[in-house]
């Protein structure tokens, strides 16, 4: 399949990675920030291919994982009641909140859909008149400007039974949340290709001013993540530090500027909580006040409700890279994608989870079973 | 931040949520959800030796005759999809399940759980179709059932077949024969039916048709056995895919089992749906295939006979079993490193981007 398999190719792979070891001259560590490439790194073992001084940490870049636990809740409480039918992208369904799930909320009797698309949730809406349709509308920037354009239409269309649970987040203020802390040990980031496809890569210039830290933006193909360390590891070499793209097929300068024009239009910036990390300021997004109708938080009346936030094993670490899922005591035995105890072993992009389902024979060959 | 200054020991999971309080849609899903339910309820409450083999059917002997006896029960939505429809795969899934036991497929059971409202002309249809995929397999729908529920108590239609067969001396095929060094085979490109339904499901359309790979492989089987009596066990790998079936060999018989991801066929059309619905074919149902573990010696033969047949033309050599790491799955990826091929927990889920 044409952009698949030329950057799945064993030979393309390896060269790619001979290169990166040509070229490190002492260690470095370099996190790939988006869920989606842990995937990548883990599912076809990459971090095997490459030079051991050459360390890959995985950053907070998982939506489903870092959705705060209240979030959760209100989508539960929500979910539950008669009038409602709730829809939601697939894999926000399994993620715990404080007592139940989306998928329990189902089996109770809840009027719960996995869709692909807001889209399909406006066409619910549509459909079902007289029932509340309210969307899970959860994300990093790749997501904002679908989640936008459903509210947009459904106020267009003026349907008054459409809604949306919002708790966006943004990648830029996490990663320099991460660069911030005293205990940061990463010198170069793979920016998320998909968010900057929407986004452009503008905003992680002033990153990689302040901080001096260069930044790639990378896809999500086995070649794609390792040209992006090889040309980490050129600039850490180099001692430069300036934002490259490497998924050019994907991603301009100046991004999807409609896609913008339509997410500033409907949502803004706000405070956002990350699971397993805390607050971070201007890291989200919400709904503008003058779509509050749509505003699924005040219609069921579930703005107030906070969850208290055990801290889950040790994801803080794990979601700032500061220590590796198998670090974990409990990863792989009283923590598995089964019974998740923390943020990134909820869903299949976690760190944990990627770890768990493509590699835990490699690390703990007495323990597998 | 705060949590940075926390140690390790100070911190506090959080409680699991209760495991089985309530049966779950994933409990259907042919993962390890399913393969829990069967375990915790069904086989705690009718333990038997020869339920405990847990085979895709049964082998029992009555006055020295072996016959193979399953059921199964067919819940599909769409009811018709590109390839087939309830009727035809009600047939070929337990025809299937009695082939993989090595078993000339005999008689059906055919009973109907349909939702009041259900048009007569749909149901006619099923009939007809169910009818002649049972005669094209070579068996007889011989008895039946039906019941009629109320509106909204069922799903349109709901059918289950169980089938008879008879098992020829000298064969015995089971999981637990699985040997290290034995060859992992399959029949051909996976994931068709599960994305045929799918795309029909979500108004998903290609530029060729992809059609359900639905079929009766009893013949296909039967090629095979006459290749070799050194064929250790088969298994359809229908929902939960290929990885769940190679999963249940794995702790069945108590071995590893190593595939490489290039050797698996997939058609263009199930990677491409895969790709944009963020499915993994590996975890794709199938109608149409099946698994053979065969002794290393007969792998090439058995492969022939494979290819020889229709079903089997464009079968491949996709691994072998090993001692090492008993129980679980890995493979060789496209680009060389090795990976696990985990039981999903549930259904596969769409990924949000």
């Amino acid at each position: 399949m044409k952009y698949i398999d030329e950057y799945r190719d064993e030979h393309i792979v390896q060269s790619l990675a001979a290169q990166i070891a040509r070229r490190a001259t002492r260690p470095w560590s370099v996190m790939e920030i988006c869920g989606g490439q842990t995937h990548t790194i883990m599912k076809y073992g990459l971090d095997e291919l490459i030079p051991a001084s050459i360390r890959l940490v995985h950053g907070p870049g998982c939506p489903v994982c870092v959705t705060p636990l209240e979030v959760v809740d209100k989508a539960i409480e929500i979910a539950s009641r008669a009038d409602v039918t709730f829809a939601s992208y697939g894999d926000m369904l399994r993620v715990p909140g404080s007592h139940s799930d989306l998928f329990r909320v189902k089996a109770a009797g809840g009027d719960v859909r996995i869709v692909y698309s807001p889209m399909d949730a406006v066409k619910l809406a549509r459909t079902l008149p007289k029932r509340q349709v309210a969307f899970f509308g959860i994300g990093f920037e790749t997501t904002a400007p679908p989640n936008a354009m459903a509210v947009w239409e459904a106020r267009r269309e003026g349907l008054d039974n459409f809604s949306m649970l919002v708790s966006h987040v943004l990648v830029p203020p996490a990663i320099r949340l991460l660069l911030g802390s005293p205990h940061n040990q990463v010198q170069g980031f793979i920016a998320p290709g998909h968010v900057c496809t929407v986004m452009g890569y503008w905003q992680y210039e002033a990153l990689c001013r302040d901080f001096h830290v260069p930044i790639v933006v990378g896809g999500f193909e086995p070649a794609d993540l390792l040209e992006a360390v090889d040309m980490l590891v050129g600039q850490l070499e180099e001692g430069r530090a300036v934002v490259e793209n490497q998924y050019v097929r994907s991603v301009r300068y100046e991004g999807n500027v409609a896609a913008q024009r339509i997410v500033e239009q409907v949502l803004e910036v706000c405070d956002r909580k990350w699971r397993g990390i805390g607050m971070i300021p201007q890291s989200g997004l919400r709904l503008r006040e003058e779509f509050a109708a749509y505003d699924a938080e005040r219609i069921f009346g579930v703005g107030e409700m906070t969850a208290d936030e055990p801290a889950e094993c040790i994801s803080a670490e794990v979601l700032q890279g500061l220590k590796r899922p198998t670090d974990c005591p409990v990863f792989g035995a009283a923590c598995t994608p089964e019974n998740p105890m923390g943020a990134p072993m909820v869903s299949a992009e976690g760190a944990c989870a990627a770890y768990y389902h493509y590699r835990r024979h490699s690390f703990q060959p007495s323990e597998v079973s | 931040m705060r949590e940075e200054q926390r140690s390790i020991a100070e911190m506090v999971c959080p409680a699991p949520l209760p495991a089985g309080d309530q049966v779950l849609l994933g409990h259907g899903s042919g993962g390890k959800l399913s393969a829990d339910l069967v375990h915790d309820v069904f086989l705690a409450a009718f333990d038997n030796p020869i339920l405990a083999r847990m085979d895709d059917q049964a082998i029992v002997s009555i006055n020295g005759l072996r016959l193979a006896f399953t059921t199964d029960t067919f819940v599909v939505k769409p009811l018709f999809f590109p390839g087939g429809d309830i009727g035809s795969l009600a047939v070929h899934g337990t025809v299937n399940d009695l082939a993989m036991g090595g078993a000339q497929p005999l008689f059906l059971s055919a009973a109907f759980i349909i939702e009041e409202g259900l048009p007569m002309e749909t149901l006619r249809r099923v009939a007809t179709s169910l009818r002649q995929a049972a005669s094209q397999a070579g068996v007889q729908v011989v008895t039946g059932d039906t019941k009629v529920v109320e509106k909204r108590s069922g799903d349109g239609l709901f059918i289950n077949t169980s089938g008879i067969g008879v098992v020829a001396d000298g064969v015995q095929l089971s999981a637990h024969r699985a040997r290290q060094g034995d060859r992992v085979l399959l029949s051909g490109p996976i994931g068709e039916h599960g994305i045929a339904i799918l795309a029909k499901r979500e108004g998903i359309e290609f530029d060729c048709p992809l059609e359900s790979d639905s079929a009766a492989l009893h013949t296909l089987v039967a090629a095979m056995l006459a290749a070799s009596a050194e064929i250790r066990c088969l298994r359809d790998p229908t929902r939960g895919g290929l990885s769940s079936t190679l999963n249940e060999f794995a702790a069945q018989a108590q071995v590893g089992i190593e595939i490489d991801e290039r050797a698996i066929p997939v058609r263009e059309e199930v990677k491409g749906a895969c790709e944009m619905l963020g499915l993994d074919p590996l975890y794709v149902a199938n109608e149409g295939k099946l698994v053979a573990i065969v002794a290393p010696e007969a792998a090439d033969r058995v492969l022939a006979a494979m290819r020889r047949h229709a079903l089997g033309a464009q079968a491949q050599i996709i691994g072998s079993v090993t001692a090492s790491h008993p129980r679980l799955v890995t493979m060789r990826t496209t680009v060389g490193p090795t990976r696990i091929v985990d039981m999903l927990a549930g259904d596969q889920l769409p990924r949000i981007c």
